[in-house]
C-alpha cells in the first residue's frame, strides 16, 4: 500500500496508530498560504486605509497577490482530505463546536471580500479594456464590467468609498482568518507542542512578516522584469514593516517556547530531547539564525546607517527571501514538529517526506508555486502597476 | 435619548451632503465619525453574529442524534462502560486479533482499534521500558505485521515488575474528537458510545489529532477515520464486544451502568478504578484497575 511507505520510524514509546503521521507537508502549505494572504493584505491596507503613500507602488500588487494566494488556500486542504468531494459537508451541516467548521465560511467571506475589492480597484482598467478590446478578451472585460462603463469622477469617488470600506472590513477578516488558523492548532490539548494560547498571535505576526517579505521580493522582481525604477521609499517602508513585525514575532515565539520549557509539564524531557536533536537544523539553524536573526541584523544595520540605493534593494530582497523560508520552516516546525513528538510523551517520531505522491514534496511545491503562476496571469489581465513599463 | 451607533451613522450620512461647505478640520472629523460609526456598526453585527453562533452551537449540541434503526433496541435505556483489569492481562493479544477480524481493521502494525502495551521495570531502573506489539522487535519475533505477539526480549534481564495494559477508545463523556469534527460525522450516541458515520466523514483527520489517547486511525483505503465502537453492532444485539468475548482471563469487562448488577457496575463498585489522563477533561468511560503511574 502506498501510504505504508510513509510510516514514521520512532524512538521510545509511541502509540501504534501514531506511526502514520496524519498531517503532512500539505498542511504546512495551507497555513503558509493563508499567512501570505493576510500579510499581503496588510501592505495593501497600509495604503488603502492608513493612507501611507509610500506603499502606493506595491498596493495593487499586494491586493492581487492576496487574492491569488487565497484562491489556492483550499487546494492543499482538498488534496489532503480522504473525501474531498464531501468537503462541502462542513458548510452544509457545520458542526459548530469544531474550530475547523467555520473555516469554509470565513474563507468564503474573505474570498468574496477580496474579489470585490480587487474588482473596484481594477474597475477603471476593466472598463477601458471593455471599450477598447474586441474578441474573447473584449467579451471577458465586458462581462467583468457588469454593464457599467461609468468612469466619471462621481463614480470613481463612489468606488473609492467601497475600496476603503472593504479594506477596513478586510483588516479584521484577513487577520482573523489567520489568527483562527493558529487557533486550530493552539486549541488542541492533545499535543503539548501546539497547546498554547500564544499560537494565534504567533501565526498572525509571522503571517504579516511573510506577506511583507513576499511583497518586497515580488515588487523588486517585477520592477526589474518591467525595467522600471524601483521606488526606494516603498522598499524602505517594507523594510520598516518587516523589522517591526519581526520583533513582535520573535518575542512571541520566544515567550511561547520559554513558557513551554518553564512550565515543564509531563513529557518535557522528550520535548527537550526533540529540541536538542531533530530541531537543530529546521528550527535553530534555518528558522531562527538564518531566517530571523540574520535578517533582523541586516535590516537593523540598513535602517541605522540609512542605507539606500541598490544596497537597500538587495538587502531588503535578500531579507525577504530569508524571511519567506523562515516562515515556511515555522509552519513546518509547528505542524510536523507537533506530530513528531508522540502523544505518549515518551517517544519521538520522524516524518518521512517523499517526493512523489499526493502528499509529497512535488505536489506541495506545485501548490506553493500556483499563486505565483496565477499572479503572472492575472497581472497581465489586471496590471497592478503604479508606473507604466519602459 | 442617546443615539445608537447605526442611528449615528445615518445621522452622519444625512449631514454629509453639506460636507463641502464645512471647514477642512470639521470635514475630517465628520468623515472620521462616519467611518467610526460604520466600524461600530460592523462590530455590533459581529457580536450579534457571534451570539447567534453560540446559540446555534448550544442547540446543535443539545439536539440528540437520530435514533438508530435497530429492532428491539432502545438507546435511551443503556449507559455502556468498559473496564480493564490490568492485573489479569497476560498479553496474549487474542483481543487484538479478534478486533481486527470482527471490525475489518487493516492487518498491519499501524491501524488498531485496540492494542496492548507492556510495561517492564528492570532492576535499578526508575522508568518503565514500554512497548506494544507494534514495536519492530515484536514484529520481527512474530515474522509479520499481521501477526501479533510480544517477543521474549527481557528473558536475560532482571525484571522487577512487569504488566500489560490493554488500550482502546475511551468513549469519553466530553470527547475532544467529537468537538473538533467539522461535519458532525463523529458523534456520541445516547447510550454513551462515540461512533463515526463513514458515509459523512470527509477524512480531514482533525479528530485523529485531537484524541490524546491515540485511539483513532485513518483508513487510507476508505478515506475515513476509524476507531473502536465497543462493537456497537454486537452490543446493541445483546452480545459482548469481540475483545471482551475472547479474553481468556476476564481482563476486559463490559456492561451497562444503568444495570447495578452488570459486570461493569460491579467492577466499578468493587474496585478503586482510575481513568487515563483525567486532566484532559475528556472524562473517559474506560475504567482501569492495576495500572501504574507511567500509564497514560
Amino acid at each position: 500500500m502506498d501510504t505504508l511507505l510513509h510510516v514514521a520510524p520512532f524512538t521510545g514509546y509511541v502509540f501504534p496508530n501514531e506511526t502514520l503521521i496524519p498531517w503532512t507537508i500539505l498542511i504546512c502549505v495551507y497555513p503558509y498560504l493563508t499567512g501570505l494572504v493576510a500579510g499581503a493584505f496588510t501592505i495593501s491596507s497600509l495604503y488603502q486605509v492608513f493612507a501611507m503613500e509610500r506603499f502606493k507602488p506595491a498596493a495593487h500588487l499586494a491586493l492581487l497577490t492576496s487574492l491569488c494566494c487565497m484562491l489556492v488556500v483550499p487546494v492543499p486542504l482538498l488534496i489532503h482530505l480522504g473525501h474531498p468531494e464531501r468537503a462541502f459537508n462542513a458548510m452544509i451541516t457545520p458542526h459548530t463546536t469544531s474550530a475547523f467548521a467555520i473555516f469554509g465560511y470565513a474563507a468564503s467571506f474573505y474570498t468574496i471580500l477580496l474579489l470585490l475589492e480587487n474588482w473596484f480597484v481594477f474597475r477603471p482598467h476593466i472598463v477601458r479594456q471593455a471599450q477598447q478590446r474586441q474578441g474573447v478578451l473584449g467579451l471577458f472585460y465586458r462581462i467583468l464590467s457588469l454593464g457599467s462603463n461609468d468612469l466619471s469622477e462621481r463614480a470613481l469617488s463612489y468606488d473609492r468609498k467601497w475600496i476603503f470600506a472593504l479594506a477596513i472590513i478586510g483588516i479584521p477578516a484577513a487577520h482573523g482568518l489567520h489568527g483562527y488558523v493558529g487557533f486550530v492548532f493552539g486549541s488542541l490539548k492533545s499535543r503539548e507542542w501546539w497547546s498554547s494560547d500564544l499560537m494565534p498571535p504567533i501565526f498572525l505576526f509571522s503571517a504579516i512578516i511573510s506577506g511583507t517579505a513576499l511583497l518586497a521580493v515580488l515588487y523588486v522582481i517585477t520592477c526589474k522584469l518591467r525595467k522600471v525604477t524601483i521606488d526606494l521609499p516603498c522598499v524602505k517602508g517594507m523594510a520598516y514593516t518587516l523589522w517591526g513585525f519581526m520583533m513582535f514575532t520573535l518575542l512571541l515565539e520566544g515567550v511561547e517556547f520559554a513558557s513551554l520549557v518553564y512550565r515543564g509539564r509531563e513529557g518535557i524531557e522528550v520535548i527537550m530531547e526533540y529540541v536538542r536533536g531533530p530541531l537543530i537544523i529546521p528550527f535553530f539553524t534555518i528558522q531562527f539564525v538564518l531566517g530571523s536573526v540574520l535578517p533582523i541584523v541586516v535590516l537593523t544595520y540598513m535602517i541605522w546607517r540609512g542605507t539606500t540605493g541598490k544596497t537597500l534593494i538587495a538587502g531588503v530582497t535578500a531579507c525577504g527571501v530569508m524571511v519567506l523560508i523562515a516562515v515556511f520552516m515555522m509552519r513546518w516546525n509547528v505542524v510536523i514538529g507537533g506530530q513528531e513528538i508522540a502523544k505518549t510523551g515518551k517517544g519521538l517520531l520522524s516524518y518521512q517526506l517523499h517526493f512523489w505522491g499526493w502528499e509529497g514534496a512535488l505536489v506541495a511545491a506545485f501548490t506553493l508555486a500556483a499563486p505565483i503562476v496565477l499572479l503572472t496571469i492575472l497581472a497581465r489581465l489586471f496590471p497592478p502597476w503604479d508606473k507604466p513599463a519602459h | 435619548m442617546p443615539l445608537s451607533a447605526d442611528q449615528e451613522t445615518q445621522e452622519e450620512d444625512l449631514n454629509m451632503e453639506n460636507n463641502e461647505e464645512l471647514p477642512e478640520g470639521q470635514q475630517d472629523r465628520r468623515s472620521f465619525l462616519r467611518y467610526f460609526g460604520a466600524a461600530v456598526g460592523c462590530g455590533g453585527a459581529a457580536i450579534a453574529a457571534g451570539t447567534a453562533l453560540r446559540a446555534t452551537a448550544t442547540a446543535v449540541v443539545a439536539q440528540a442524534p437520530a435514533k438508530p434503526d435497530i429492532p428491539g433496541y432502545d438507546w435511551t435505556q443503556h449507559r455502556w462502560a468498559f473496564g480493564v483489569d490490568a492485573t489479569k492481562c497476560i498479553g496474549c493479544l487474542r483481543c487484538v486479533e479478534a478486533c481486527k477480524t470482527e471490525n475489518n481493521v487493516p492487518r498491519d502494525a499501524h491501524h488498531f482499534r485496540t492494542w496492548v502495551e507492556r510495561y517492564v521495570y528492570l532492576e535499578g531502573d526508575d522508568k518503565a521500558h514500554i512497548d506494544s506489539h507494534s514495536d519492530p522487535v515484536n514484529i520481527a519475533a512474530s515474522g509479520s505485521e499481521a501477526e501479533y505477539r510480544f517477543a521474549n526480549r527481557y528473558k536475560d534481564a532482571k525484571v522487577e515488575k512487569a504488566f500489560f495494559v490493554p488500550k482502546l477508545c475511551n468513549h469519553c463523556t466530553h470527547p475532544a474528537c467529537v468537538q473538533v469534527c467539522p461535519t458532525g460525522a463523529t458523534y456520541k450516541t445516547l447510550d454513551g458510545v462515540v461512533v463515526i458515520d463513514h458515509t459523512y466523514c470527509i477524512g480531514c483527520q482533525y479528530c485523529v489529532q485531537a484524541c490524546p489517547y491515540g485511539a483513532r486511525y485513518f483508513n487510507e483505503e476508505k478515506g475515513v477515520t476509524d476507531k473502536c465502537t465497543w462493537c456497537y453492532h454486537r452490543i446493541t444485539k445483546g452480545l459482548q464486544p469481540a475483545c471482551v468475548e475472547v479474553c481468556p482471563v476476564g481482563a476486559r469487562i463490559f456492561g451497562d451502568r444503568n444495570d447495578k448488577q452488570s459486570p461493569i457496575s460491579l467492577f466499578i463498585r468493587d474496585n478503586r478504578v482510575s481513568v487515563l489522563r483525567p486532566e484532559s477533561g475528556n472524562a473517559p468511560n474506560v475504567f482501569y484497575v492495576g495500572i501504574d503511574k507511567e500509564v497514560s
